[in-house]
C-alpha cells in the first residue's frame, strides 16, 4: 500500500454497496379469507363457531381467519381418522401406501416455491431457509419414508410390525411444514392415520398442505387436520387417539406426560434444548464462526437443537470472539421474503416477550452483552441477533432456553471439563464439536449426553439419521429407521421403543 | 476477559510482520458458506455498481504462444476503451502480457492509466532456476511493466520445501523493487485448501502485494471457496498486522454473475475497503465482454446481440 500511495494512484473503496430489495413475490400464494377445519378429506366449519386471526411476524398484518377447535372437533376428526384406518387404510397394500408419500414428495416439490413464501409470510423466516431447507428437508422426508413403507419387516426382522391406529401429532410454530412432514410421513409409512394440530401462530401451510393431499388422493380421513391454540393440542391428548407426538415446549411436554400416564397410549416428546457449541483451539477457525453463526441465528435462534450456549476454549477465546463479532455486523436482519435477509422476524408478540425478559435477565446478572448495528424495520416482531460473553453457568441465559436469536458465550481449559459443562444442564438434545482432531470427536461423542452430536458441522438434518433428545429434551426419535418404530406394535417380543 | 496471546511470545515465528495462526480450512464448511454467499440476489442499482466495479478492477489478459504485437495492441485499445459507443465505462486496471509483449503493451496504453503487468518467473509452471527467475522478473520491471505476476514453486511447496518457496519470493519481491508484485499460488496444483492457506500466509509474509490464485492454464482455478479461503487469510493478515494485501482470482471467471458473486464475497469477508482496483483484481480474457453486455442490459432493458462488442 505504501508504494501504491507514493505512486499516488491509490482508488479509494466506495463508501457503500447495499444490495437493491429483492423481495420473492408473494403472488404465487392464494389465501382464504377464512380457513376450515380439514376433516375426512374436506374442510369443514367448526363446530365450536370459533375462529381466530392468523398475521404475518414481519409486518403484523392480518393474513386470515383461523379455526379454533373444539373438543366436539377434535373427536369429529379423530372418529374421522378412526374410521378411516379401519375401513382400508391399515389393510392396503403397503405399495399403495408408499405410492401416495411419493406423490405427496413430489407435489411438495413442484409446488415448494409457493410453500416457501407461504412458510415466510406466516412464521416470518427467511425465504433463503425456507426455501433451501425446510422445503427440500420436507419434500425428502416423504420421499425417505416413502421407501420404507413395504419394506417394515426387512427394517424389524421377526418382530412383525403392525400399525398402531390413529396418531394425535401436535406440532411447533418453528418449522411448521417440516415438522408436520416429520410427524405425518412415518405415521402413514408405518400404516397409521393420522389427525396433527399445527402450532397456533402457523397453520396456514399445514392447511395449503391439505390441497396437496387432495391433490395426491390420498383416501379421506387419513390426514385430518385441526387448528387451534392449547386447548386444542389437549383436547387432542385427552382424546381416543392410540399415540400422540409431540414437539415443543419442556413444560407442554411434561404436563402431556402426566395426562397420559397409565392410559396406555404411547408417546414421543421432543422438547426444548440448550445445546452446548464446543469450540476447541486447534478447529478450522473461520468456519467454526460460521457454524456458531448457523447453530445460533438460523431461523432466528427458534431451533430446539439451536447452539445456544457456546463453550470456547480459553485459549482460542479472544481471536474467535472478534471474528464473530465482526461476522455478526455482516447479519442481514429484515423483510423475511426478501432473498438477502439472513435473520427474519420473531415469531410472535409473545415470543419477542420472552426474548427480551431473558436478555434483561442476562444484563442484569452481569454478562456483556454485544449487538450488531442494525437497522429493524418499524412493524412486525424483531430482535437484533446478540451475543453475551462473561456468561457464568449459574446466569439464567446459560441455563434456561431462549429460543431466539441470543448467544451465550463461556469458557473452558480442557476436554473434560467441556464435558462438564456441556452436560451441566436438565437437557440433552443436541451439541456440537469443533476440533481437527478425529481422535478427539470420538471421545466427546461418547461422553456427551446428547441425542445428537455435530462434528464440525451444526444444524444439519437429512431424514435418513435419527433426531431426537435425552434427559428433559425428551424421548423417542424421529428420522431414520427410528423414526418408524414408535408408530409400529410388535407381535413378537422384543421392545417396541419409543 | 483478560487473555494471553494466541501465539505466546516464545512460540512466535521469525517472521516480520508477524503472521496469524496458520490454522487449517474444513472443506465441507468452507464450501457451504462461498455457496451460501453465491446466493446474494444482486439487482439493479446494485448490480450496476458491481459491474462498473469489475470493469475498473480488471486486469485484461492474454498469455498464449501465440501472442503477436497486433493482438497485444488490440487487447490494449480494448483495455483503455472497453466500449466504445458507451463513454460511461471505465478503462480496465490493466493488461496483462508474457514478457516479451511488455513494450508493445506499453506504448500502446501511454499515459492513459491502464497499468501493463507481466508474467514472470517461469510462468506458468516455475520449474526454473532460482536466478533465472529472478533475473526475469528484473528484466520485466526494466522493459517497462508496473506490475509483476509471479508463480511460486509447486513442486518446492508439494515436497514440503516451504522454506525455498518463500526466499524465492522474497528475493523477487528485492528484485523488482517499488513495483506490484503479485503472487500466484496455482490453487488448482495445490491440492487442499489447506494448502490454499498456507502457501497463502507465506506468499504474503515473503512480502507479495496481492496473491493470486491462478495462471489460467489449469481448468480448476479461483472457484468462490478458493477465493473465500484466500481472502480470509488476507483478512487475519489485515487484523493481526494491519497489513492490506490485495486479491486476484484469475481463471474460470467467464460471466458477469460469477463476477458479482465473487464481489459478495469480498464484500462480506473484507469490507469496503478491499472493492477497490488497489486491492482486488480480475485476472481474465473473456469475462469483459459480458460484463459490458450486462451494463448495457441494466442500462436499457434489453440485451444486445453479441455481435455489437468488439472480440480483441
Amino acid at each position: 500500500m505504501a508504494e501504491l500511495e507514493k505512486r499516488g494512484d491509490r482508488t479509494p473503496a466506495p463508501p457503500k454497496w447495499e444490495y437493491a430489495s429483492a423481495p420473492e413475490s408473494r403472488e404465487i400464494v392464494t389465501l382464504e379469507e377464512r380457513y376450515g377445519l380439514f376433516v375426512g378429506g374436506d374442510f369443514v366449519e367448526p363446530r365450536s363457531g370459533e375462529y381466530y386471526e392468523t398475521i404475518a411476524p414481519g409486518s403484523e398484518e392480518p393474513l386470515a381467519e383461523i379455526p379454533q377447535a373444539g373438543p366436539e372437533d377434535v373427536a369429529l376428526a379423530v372418529g374421522s381418522a378412526r374410521e378411516a384406518f379401519e375401513n382400508g387404510w391399515s389393510a392396503a397394500a403397503p405399495a399403495e401406501r408408499a405410492k401416495y408419500l411419493y406423490r405427496i414428495a413430489r407435489i411438495l416439490q413442484e409446488r415448494s416455491r409457493e410453500f416457501a413464501v407461504l412458510e415466510s409470510l406466516n412464521g416470518g423466516k427467511p425465504i433463503r431457509e425456507s426455501r433451501d431447507v425446510d422445503l427440500p428437508l420436507a419434500a425428502a422426508h416423504f420421499f425417505y419414508y416413502a421407501g420404507w413403507a413395504d419394506k417394515l419387516e426387512y427394517a424389524f426382522p421377526h418382530r412383525r410390525p403392525k400399525p398402531l391406529g390413529v396418531a394425535g401429532q401436535i406440532i411447533p410454530w418453528n418449522f411448521p411444514l417440516l415438522m408436520l412432514a416429520w410427524k405425518i410421513a412415518p405415521a402413514l409409512a408405518a400404516g397409521n392415520t393420522v389427525v396433527l394440530k399445527p402450532a397456533e401462530t402457523t397453520p396456514l401451510s399445514a392447511l395449503l398442505f391439505c390441497d396437496v393431499l387432495r391433490q395426491a388422493e390420498l383416501p379421506p380421513g387419513v390426514v385430518n387436520i385441526i387448528t387451534g391454540d392449547g386447548r386444542t393440542g389437549a383436547a387432542l391428548v385427552k382424546s381416543d387417539v392410540d399415540k400422540i407426538a409431540f414437539t415443543g415446549s419442556t413444560e407442554v411436554g411434561k404436563a402431556i406426560q402426566r395426562e397420559l400416564a397409565g392410559t396406555g397410549k404411547k408417546l414421543t416428546l421432543e422438547l426444548g434444548g440448550k445445546a452446548a457449541n464446543i469450540i476447541f483451539d486447534d478447529c478450522a477457525l473461520d468456519q467454526a464462526v460460521e457454524g456458531i453463526v448457523n447453530g445460533i441465528y438460523f431461523n432466528q435462534g427458534h431451533v430446539c437443537c439451536a447452539g445456544s450456549r457456546l463453550l470456547v476454549q480459553e485459549s482460542i477465546y479472544e481471536p474467535l470472539i472478534e471474528k464473530l463479532k465482526r461476522r455478526l455486523t455482516t447479519l442481514r436482519v429484515g423483510d423475511p421474503l426478501d432473498k438477502n435477509t439472513d435473520v427474519g422476524a420473531i415469531n410472535s408478540r409473545q415470543q419477542l416477550e420472552k426474548i427480551e425478559e431473558l436478555v434483561a435477565a442476562g444484563k442484569e446478572e452481569g454478562a456483556e452483552i454485544y449487538q450488531p448495528p442494525c437497522r429493524l424495520p418499524e412493524k412486525g416482531y424483531w430482535f437484533v441477533p446478540t451475543v453475551f460473553t462473561n456468561v457464568a453457568q449459574s446466569y439464567r441465559i446459560a441455563q434456561e432456553e431462549i429460543f431466539g436469536p441470543v448467544l451465550s458465550v463461556l469458557t473452558f481449559r480442557t476436554p473434560e471439563e467441556a464435558v462438564e459443562k456441556a452436560n451441566n444442564t436438565p437437557y440433552g438434545l443436541s451439541a456440537g464439536v469443533w476440533t481437527e482432531k478425529g481422535s478427539r470427536i470420538l471421545w466427546m461423542a461418547q461422553r456427551l449426553e446428547a441425542g445428537v452430536i455435530w462434528a464440525n458441522t451444526y444444524n444439519r438434518f437429512d431424514p435418513a439419521s435419527p433426531f431426537g433428545g435425552y434427559k428433559e429434551s425428551g424421548f423417542g426419535r424421529e428420522g431414520g429407521r427410528h423414526g418408524l418404530e414408535p408408530y409400529l406394535a410388535f407381535d413378537r417380543a422384543g421392545s417396541a421403543g419409543g | 476477559m483478560a487473555q494471553a496471546p494466541v501465539l505466546p511470545t516464545g512460540f512466535e515465528l521469525p517472521l516480520e510482520p508477524r503472521l496469524p495462526r496458520i490454522g487449517s480450512v474444513d472443506q465441507v464448511a468452507v464450501e457451504a458458506r462461498a455457496t451460501d454467499l453465491s446466493r446474494r440476489s444482486i439487482k439493479r442499482e446494485a448490480k450496476l455498481f458491481a459491474l462498473d466495479l469489475a470493469v475498473r478492477m480488471m486486469d485484461l489478459t492474454t498469455l498464449e504462444g501465440s501472442d503477436t504485437p497486433g493482438k497485444v495492441a488490440a487487447l490494449a485499445s480494448k483495455a483503455i476503451r472497453p466500449d466504445p459507443s458507451d463513454a460511461s465505462i471505465p478503462s480496465v486496471a490493466a493488461v496483462c502480457v508474457y514478457p516479451n509483449l511488455v513494450q508493445t503493451a506499453r506504448e500502446r496504453v501511454g499515459d492513459s492509466g491502464v497499468k501493463v503487468a507481466s508474467v514472470a518467473t517461469a510462468f506458468p509452471s516455475g520449474q526454473s532456476p532460482t536466478d533465472l527467475k529472478v533475473a526475469e522478473a528484473r528484466r520485466v520491471v526494466e522493459l517497462g511493466a508496473d506490475e509483476v505476476d509471479m508463480v511460486i514453486d509447486r513442486g518446492a511447496f508439494l515436497a514440503g520445501r516451504y522454506a525455498k518457496v518463500y526466499d524465492e519470493i522474497v528475493q523477487v519481491k528485492e528484485a523488482v523493487g517499488d513495483t506490484h508484485l503479485k503472487v500466484i499460488l496455482e490453487v488448482g496444483e495445490l491440492g487442499t485448501y489447506d494448502n490454499v492457506r498456507r502457501a497463502s500466509l507465506l506468499a504474503i509474509a515473503a512480502g507479495a502485494d496481492f496473491i493470486k490464485t491462478s495462471t489460467g492454464k489449469l481448468s480448476s482455478s479461483a472457484t468462490l471457496p478458493v477465493t473465500l479461503v484466500m481472502l480470509e487469510a488476507i483478512r487475519d493478515v489485515y487484523e493481526e498486522t494491519g497489513r492490506r494485501v490485495g486479491m486476484k482470482p484469475a481463471g474460470g471467471i467467464r460471466n458477469a454473475k460469477q463476477a458479482v458473486q465473487t464481489l459478495v464475497l469480498v464484500h462480506e469477508t473484507l469490507g469496503l475497503d478491499w472493492l477497490t482496483p488497489d486491492l482486488f483484481r480480475f485476472g481474465a480474457s473473456s469475462l469483459l465482454n459480458d460484463v459490458l453486455m450486462q451494463i448495457r442490459k441494466e442500462k436499457t432493458g434489453r440485451y444486445q446481440s453479441p455481435e455489437y462488442f468488439t472480440i480483441d
